[in-house]
């Protein structure tokens, strides 16, 4: 069977499971809507919730900037797997045993202020729609490059798949619909991780084959930093960032990971506490899976592409001579080359091989066959000890989808790994389209603008929403703004400089008030945006950090700012009325919790 | 409820105590392990790996799983010592 068929096959079978359960899991009442009815089983909550969080960025993406970055990578592997240690002790058991439906229903109900609750909100929306921007664009980078159809055509399918389940079944259908996409998503990233660390190395898991000898006698990481430092890169296993950025980005996607509002509300589906907790241990178990599967295949494929690129001589490959995934990505954009020493060879080497980095490409082709660009670099030089000046762009984004036609492995892992793409951008999305919708009906319509709607006029509210959502991140997808990179940045900062400080404080201090939450909120908020704004839109450069703390670290500082202005705020303000202070006490009992609800 | 305000003092400063042990294990592995004690670490080799690296990479992850199954397992067995589990 050809490729194009398998992929139709794997794609159309999973969009048909995946209504199939949405169908059979239709959601009747706003607590099944918002909440599943609050009766998901640990492990099944555990593998949603992994689907949920694992997105595009952790499929796609993630492998390819470890690829590149090496050391540096690191951050991501931590943060984003660390923040699941604090989601389980400090907040998700908690947040289950007081039993509302939403993060700024905690924050509106403990701070017993409408003010609070609209802050909440917004960040809410803030962070999930930079996020969903995101997934939209990576169902269509998929369908445009196995199916041959527009980017545009390919956003719109997956708008209406998302649609179906998220606005027909609400949380219970997400929450089963993610199971499967689970399945499929974790199956699609570990057999090819498999394939690869058993061609490369002999060695069956991708964890144990990045630390195997290959038959020059050095471990994969020594050939690595070798073939790195051959061609002026840096050491693979060297950073590049000082130790205080490390820290601080890494603190900042910790605490953004367990601030992020549709990782939460996660929480609020299983039955008891005790399954809140059991609940973090298994989706970290699931999520560690494809994890710690990712250095190997970074490395793998790092591996592959340069002796793929270079030739065993390393002197080049002949243009005519690529494979064809070369071109076929070339011909989607994320691949750009322009022969700067005039041999037809392809050179791969450290350098920009184009002005500013990422290939503008022209109509037309060159007497290679190649695409022709008008912006190459003007007197390329090789860098360090390089042989040669470099002459091709990769983007990182292609380092998970293109490693098993550069491994050739078989059509059918291939297609798969589309399937798999495409899960996790889309179990993504709905999670995030899910909370968005519920942050406008139940947070703004019900709880602040009108708290006498019914039941179903509620769900109607919901549903409308979600459908207002999923148009404006498929705009997003179709025209995606060039800052995405950018805003992800943003949306971690927010979460980790105003969400996680507030419900941390809401638990474990009773003294906390409105006035110091609120305070401590907006002082976080501000802070964070500034940085970031400065940095990332107004051209800020490096060499102005406030104590070298990038962007990305920033918001581990707009924390501790929250924190401290927050208690200096309190201590000079009345104690939160008795009644809350009950309200405290009784989160901390595990015993009682009931189901979710709404009053 | 029949916890007396003492008891559930009690278990809310035991279960605190646990969480400060399991967070300062969790500092240790990632942050320590993996990025303030790097260069140290690395000199070592730990099956082809720099064990820096490795911790950096894969093995503050593996710790991060162990982290909060034995919290499940102490928070269970607090809850029942002070009778409030469901």
């Amino acid at each position: 069977m050809s490729l194009d068929l398998l992929t139709y096959l794997f794609i159309g079978g999973s969009f048909a499971l995946y209504i199939g359960i949405a169908i059979w899991a239709r959601a009747g009442s706003t607590k099944e809507f918002y909440v599943a009815g609050g009766g998901v089983h640990p492990i099944a909550n555990g593998m949603a919730t992994a689907a949920d969080w694992m997105s595009a960025a952790s499929f796609i993406s993630l492998a390819g900037i470890i690829s590149f970055v090496g050391r540096d990578g690191s951050a991501y592997l931590m943060g984003w797997t660390g923040g699941y240690v604090l989601l389980a002790m400090l907040l998700a058991p908690y947040l289950r045993k007081f039993g509302k439906f939403t993060v700024p229903d905690f924050v509106g109900d403990r701070y017993y202020s409408s003010t609070a609750r609209m802050i909440a909100v917004l960040c809410t929306i803030v962070i999930s729609f930079t996020y969903v921007a995101g997934q939209m664009r990576g169902v269509g980078i998929v369908f445009s490059r196995y199916l041959h159809v527009d980017v545009n055509t390919g956003v719109l399918i997956g708008m209406a798949i998302v649609f179906f389940y998220a606005v027909l079944g609400g949380m219970k259908g997400i929450t089963y619909t993610q199971v499967a996409q689970y399945c499929v998503l974790i199956l699609a990233f570990t057999v090819p991780a498999f394939f690869l660390s058993a061609q490369i190395t002999g060695h069956f898991l991708p964890q144990t084959g990045l630390g195997a000898t290959l038959s020059n006698g050095q471990s994969v990481l020594a050939t690595l930093d070798q073939l790195s430092v051959d061609l002026g890169f840096k050491a693979y296993t060297d950073g590049s960032k000082s130790t205080i950025d490390m820290v601080f980005f890494t603190i900042a996607l910790m605490a953004g990971t367990a601030g992020l509002p549709h990782v939460i509300v996660r929480f609020f589906t299983v039955p008891r506490v005790k399954d809140a907790r059991t609940s973090a241990g298994w989706a970290l178990i699931f999520i560690a899976i494809l994890y710690t599967s990712i250095p190997g295949v970074a490395g793998f494929g790092r591996v592959n592409l340069i002796n793929t690129i270079n030739g065993a001589d390393n002197t080049g490959t002949a243009y005519a001579e690529m494979p064809s995934w070369f071109k076929n990505w070339e011909n989607s954009g994320l691949i750009g080359w322009y022969d700067h020493n005039g041999d037809g060879k392809v050179q791969y080497a450290a350098g920009n091989a184009f002005e500013g980095g990422k290939p503008a490409f022209t109509e037309g082709t060159g007497e290679q066959g190649q695409r022709m660009v008008s912006n190459p670099a003007l007197a390329p030089a090789p860098v360090n000890a390089a042989p040669f000046a470099n002459e091709v762009y990769v983007d990182r984004d292609i380092m998970v989808l293109a490693n098993p036609e550069i491994a050739n492995l078989p059509a059918w892992v291939i297609a798969l790994v589309a399937a798999g793409a495409v899960a996790a951008a889309l179990s993504t999305a709905a999670g995030l389209l899910l909370v968005i919708s519920t942050a406008i009906a139940h947070d703004m319509m019900k709880k602040t603008i009108n708290p006498n709607i019914t039941d179903k006029q509620e769900l109607m509210y919901a549903r409308i929403a979600a459908i207002v959502a999923i148009c404006i991140a498929g705009y997003f997808g179709i025209n995606p703004p060039g800052f995405v990179a950018q805003v992800v940045a943003l949306a971690f900062g927010l979460a980790c400089a105003s969400v996680f400080p507030v419900i941390v404080m809401g638990i474990f201090s009773k003294r906390m008030n409105t006035e110091g939450a609120v305070t401590g909120m907006l002082v976080g908020l501000v802070t964070t945006m500034a940085y970031i704004i400065y940095f990332k839109f107004m051209g800020g450069s490096a060499d102005q950090y406030l104590f070298g703390i990038s962007p990305e670290g920033f918001g581990t500082v707009g924390m501790i700012l929250n924190f401290a202005s927050a208690y200096i705020v309190a201590s000079m303000t009345p104690a939160p009325s008795d009644e809350i202070q009950r309200i405290v006490e009784d989160i901390r009992i595990p015993r009682g919790a009931g189901s979710a609800h709404a009053h | 409820m029949s916890l007396t305000p003492e008891k559930a003092k009690a278990y809310w400063r035991e279960n605190l105590g646990i969480i400060s042990v399991y967070m300062v294990i969790w500092f240790v592995a990632s942050y320590g392990f993996g990025i303030l004690f790097v260069e140290q670490l690395d000199s070592i080799h730990f099956f082809g790996f720099p064990l820096g690296f490795w911790f950096a990479q894969q093995g503050s992850i593996f710790i991060f799983v162990i982290l909060i199954w034995a919290y499940v397992y102490s928070m269970n067995k607090l809850d029942e010592k002070y009778d409030v589990h469901e």
